[in-house]
């Protein structure tokens, strides 16, 4: 049998950091990097006598982060304890969501520019959009550093509110997988629920796996894979995974349902443990905490959903006649695509602003790790500057010599125009017409040559009136007026 | 006479008019402490300088001057904690519940750790993993429990007033055994936080005093929202005290047939019934009323409160603070053998009770059917509450046993509680006041008789009225124990 009639299914379990001042059951800072410890109170150390209080932020967020994917909000949500020990669990019990989780249903679409850049081309589904099982919020535990003989725990993390983000076995490839985690992050920095980045822990990814002949109803035996700290890890862990249960089943053997670790410096997956060492987490509802009732958190949270990304995009392309590709740098961010919106609004020619902050501003950003909230240039000088060029009142590569005196010194357009010496084109044509007039009177061969149809020898006297004004004159004027005269 | 014998009320007086000081009564507190706890066993410890040290900055209030008991379990700042447990030796608490902040916002002194069963667990003291209590009136039986050592305290006049918590009667029946009053307000009436948890749902912490009166000071000072509680009730909290004298005439008392049952003793049975009598000389009617689900009450109570147990009871483990085991050479082993030698053999069994009833298979049949039976045990409460004013029943079935007669006979044990453990499935408040005396079969001292008012949610004022009434009638509460 060959490879390529097997098939996998991929679920992903996604944890968030949700960007809030506090913890989620105490007002402890949400910090990192501050010194061990140093963040706790009873509440997250699990004292004897301590109890829970909600973070009214975190619910908020985790509900729009229900409205933004397209979720449905029970009336009512409450908290279960998942009981298991560990030493980074201060109470030995979670607080978590067991069966009314804050939000149920909605989905993620895969964005085009969502999947691996090598992968694009080659898009098995597009506009696919993976569907959620649900988001509940818990809370997060302390950080554990082992060392030789002995191990430290840093609960500065503990009680941190983590939103967990559930999918439907809904993924066929590695590479939906990474457009799932890639697009569900955009989503998530979009609406300002947490920075979503995986390298720093703050969004962290459990993934289950199975492999399946084509047209064998029953799915196969799941893996799951733990120990991924970047979206490629996750692509790379899920390939080396599906190969390694195919080669598995194709030579006989079956799958034993298990958790398998990712190890990146060797490139494979290693067994951490079976389905016999499994947890049963005794979940119960929390005694110490009342259920949530949804409907006022709704309302409120409503007034605050942002554009997504992908409507973002769409609209961009219609609005201001963009390509969907430059659509889709610009509604990248949401900073950034505030920035170009600001600048292209009532710009005079909006598609000259988008390449201008993809071809000009973005390189200097980039080159220089600027965050488009640190730009030196407000998008208002930046349309000011592209409507002078667009006007004729400066060239292009002069438009490009006053940019770059204005990221290094914030200075307005005018100023540099100004301190450049530049001075606005003759556009006034009674000014212009005597230079004309000369020019015509003096070059009486190419005026034929004009009158008998050949339109290039309009440059050549356009020329030959730029130099008779030293460049002053705005050659477009100059041009439109030549051939008036001789028509 | 003793300071110590005085009541809260009495105190009060003598502190006001000068006649007395806070260190005067601190002493003789102490001083009787001293003399006699050894065969009480009602205090774990005790601090003398920081009492005075705290007498010296308490602020104005009904109770500054005034010592307080505190059950081993509630967090006083700088005090051991031990929840009179191995597994808590030398834990000091690093934080004051909130109780406590109330209570020295009164003026009141948090003094000596009373004794207790084990994290609550027990009705008779003999679970301490410490010592047990002894009963004041007769040393050989039982103080009750788990507030066995803030009852005997009490009664023993080692202590002012005490405070103590009741998750299935805790501080009901001890105060019964004992002969002094105890309340337990209804559920979210006094904060939780700073309350080691036994049972998250069915804990709350409540005064053991010498008079109905001063259980109404002392709830009125430990009462009130906190932010820190969610389950907490965010009202203000009435003038219990100033409510006491208001009539009782034409209130309604019910009697709940399925509390009177072939069970009881007949002794108490006469007492509780000769109660009613007296109330309605004072003007009170009398009805019966029945509670249909009295009987499941035990079932569900040691289902639920077993079943938050083995949740809130697995942080102790060694880890953090609290007794670690030298003998361990892993984390498995430092869990199970910091936990197998720090926790008593009550404990134990309950935890394991808890954790097999939420186990998968099993929860849908024992947790989830609890419940439900909790909501008609709730029921029959709202139903009886809206022809009566309050119910009157006994506190316990039987007088308190001798040491160690039951300790092999959990189940015989548990029956002690059979008349107080819907109140807190229920979340209603219940008063626990003296009615009577008896000798046992098996004795030949006296021992208290106690008598339960039980009322809707936070309608202390209601039964806290009532039984003032009833103790200004009788003169069961002035009677002392002899000590010797
Ligand atoms: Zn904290």
């Amino acid at each position: 049998m060959a490879r390529t009639d097997y098939f996998a299914t991929i679920g992903l379990e996604v944890h968030v950091q949700l960007k809030t001042a506090s913890k989620m059951f105490c007002g402890c800072a949400v910090e990192y990097g501050a010194p061990p410890n140093s963040r706790t109170c009873p509440v997250c150390l699990g004292m004897p006598g301590a109890l829970p209080v909600l973070n009214q932020g975190a619910i908020e967020r985790t509900v729009l982060a229900g409205l933004l994917l397209g979720c449905t909000t029970p009336p009512i949500s409450k908290w279960d304890r998942k009981n298991y020990y560990y030493p980074d669990m201060p109470k030995n019990y979670q607080i978590s969501q067991f069966d009314l989780p804050l939000c149920l249903g909605g989905g993620v679409p895969l964005d085009h520019f969502a999947y691996p850049k090598d992968a694009q081309k080659a898009i098995a589904n597009p506009g696919k959009v993976v569907k959620l099982t649900r988001i509940h919020l818990e809370e997060d535990v302390a950080k554990s550093t082992h060392h030789s003989s002995s191990s430290s725990i840093d609960f500065n993390r503990a009680g941190t509110p983590l939103m967990e983000i559930v999918s439907e076995p809904d993924i066929e490839s590695p590479e939906e997988a990474f457009a799932y985690l890639n697009s569900l992050r955009q989503i998530l920095v979009y609406g300002d629920l947490s920075d979503a980045d995986m390298e720093k822990g703050q969004m962290r990814c459990d993934v289950n796996v199975s492999v399946r002949k084509r047209g064998q109803e029953k799915l196969g035996t799941k893996i799951e894979l733990k120990n991924m700290n970047s979206m490629s890890n996750v692509r790379r862990a899920l390939k080396y995974e599906i190969d390694r249960q195919i080669t598995e089943l194709e030579e006989g053997r079956s799958i034993t349902q298990a958790t398998w670790r990712w190890d990146d410096d060797l490139g494979e997956t290693q067994m951490m443990r079976t389905k016999e060492d499994a947890h049963d987490y005794r979940y119960f509802p929390d005694p110490d905490l009342l259920p949530v009732e949804t409907a006022a958190i709704l309302t409120k949270v409503r007034t605050a959903v942002p554009e997504l990304p992908h409507e973002k995009r769409e609209r961009f392309v219609t609005a201001y006649q963009i390509s969907d590709y430059d659509a889709s740098v610009l509604a990248s961010e949401r900073a950034l695509a505030d920035y170009f919106e600001t600048a292209a609004d009532g710009a005079k020619a909006p598609k000259k602003v988008a390449n201008w902050v993809i071809n000009n501003l973005l390189s200097v950003l980039n080159e220089g790790s600027i965050p488009i909230s640190d730009c030196p240039i407000p998008a208002e000088a930046l349309r000011e500057l592209v409507d002078t060029i667009e006007k004729g009142e400066i060239s292009n590569n002069q438009g490009k010599e006053v940019f770059a005196v204005m990221i290094d010194s914030g200075q307005s357009p005018g100023e540099v125009i100004k301190e450049k010496g530049y001075e606005p084109p003759m556009n006034d044509t009674g000014e212009l017409d005597a230079f004309i007039d000369q020019v015509i009177a003096e070059n009486p061969k190419p005026v034929e040559d004009v009158k008998s149809g050949n339109v290039k020898s309009i440059n050549f006297l356009t020329g030959q009136v730029m130099k008779l004004t030293k460049g002053k004159a705005n050659p477009k004027v100059v041009s439109e007026l030549i051939g008036k005269k001789l028509s | 006479m003793s300071l110590a014998t005085h009541t809260i009320a009495e105190l009060r007086r003598l502190l006001d008019a000068k006649e007395v000081e806070a260190k005067d009564i601190i002493d003789s507190v102490l001083d009787a402490a001293e003399k006699q706890d050894d065969r009480i066993g009602g205090y774990l410890s005790w601090d003398r300088e920081k009492a005075y040290a705290d007498a010296a900055q308490a602020p104005e209030g009904p109770l500054q001057g005034i010592p307080i008991a505190i059950k081993d379990l509630i967090n006083v700042k700088g005090h051991p904690c031990g929840c009179a447990s191995k597994i808590l030796t030398n834990y000091v608490a690093p934080y004051d519940a909130t109780s406590i902040v109330n209570l020295r916002e009164a003026g009141g002194i948090p003094l000596g750790r009373a004794n207790m069963d084990e994290f609550a667990m027990g009705s008779s003291n003999e679970n301490s993993g410490i010592k047990p209590a002894h009963n004041p009136w007769d040393l050989e039986r039982i103080p009750g429990g788990s507030s066995g050592g803030s009852a005997a305290v009490v009664a023993a006049n080692e202590a002012i007033a005490a405070l103590g918590s009741d998750t299935g009667g805790s501080i009901r029946q001890p105060a019964a055994f004992c002969g002094c009053v105890g309340l337990k307000p209804s559920y979210g009436r006094v904060s939780r936080f700073g309350l080691t948890a036994y049972a998250s749902s069915l804990d709350q912490i409540g005064p053991l005093t010498k008079t109905v009166e001063d259980a109404a000071i002392l709830l009125g000072a430990i009462s009130g929202s906190d932010p820190n509680d969610s389950t907490c009730l965010d009202e203000s909290v009435p003038d219990y005290r100033g409510s006491l004298e208001g009539s009782i005439a034409g209130k309604k008392l019910g009697l709940p047939k399925e509390y009177f049952t072939e069970g009881i003793d007949p002794a108490i049975r006469s007492a509780v019934e000769a109660a009613a009598k007296q109330f309605e000389s004072l003007g009170a009617e009398i009805v019966d009323v029945s509670m249909p689900h009295t009987e499941q009450a035990m079932g569900v109570y040691y289902i639920i409160a077993t079943a938050e147990a083995s949740a809130n009871l697995a942080r102790f483990d060694g880890v953090r603070y609290g007794h670690r085991s030298p003998e361990a050479s892993n984390l498995a082993e430092q869990y199970a053998k910091s936990r197998a030698e720090g926790f008593g053999h009550e404990v134990k069994l309950r935890i394991l009770l808890g954790t097999y009833v939420l186990s998968s298979g099993y929860y849908d049949a024992y947790y989830l059917r609890a419940q439900k039976l909790r909501t008609l045990i709730r029921q029959d409460f709202t139903n009886a509450f809206e022809q009566v004013d309050a119910l009157l029943t006994p506190v316990s079935p039987a007088p308190p046993f001798k040491i160690g007669e039951k300790a092999s006979d959990p189940l015989a044990m548990y029956l002690a509680d059979i008349y107080t453990t819907s109140a807190n499935l229920a979340g209603i408040c219940g008063l626990s006041l003296p009615c009577g005396f008896m000798t046992p079969k098996d004795g030949a001292r006296e021992v208290p008789i106690g008598m339960q008012l039980l009322g809707a949610p936070f309608a202390e004022s209601t039964i806290l009225q009532l039984g003032h009434h009833y103790e200004q009638a009788t003169d069961w509460h002035t009677k002392q124990p002899a000590l010797g």
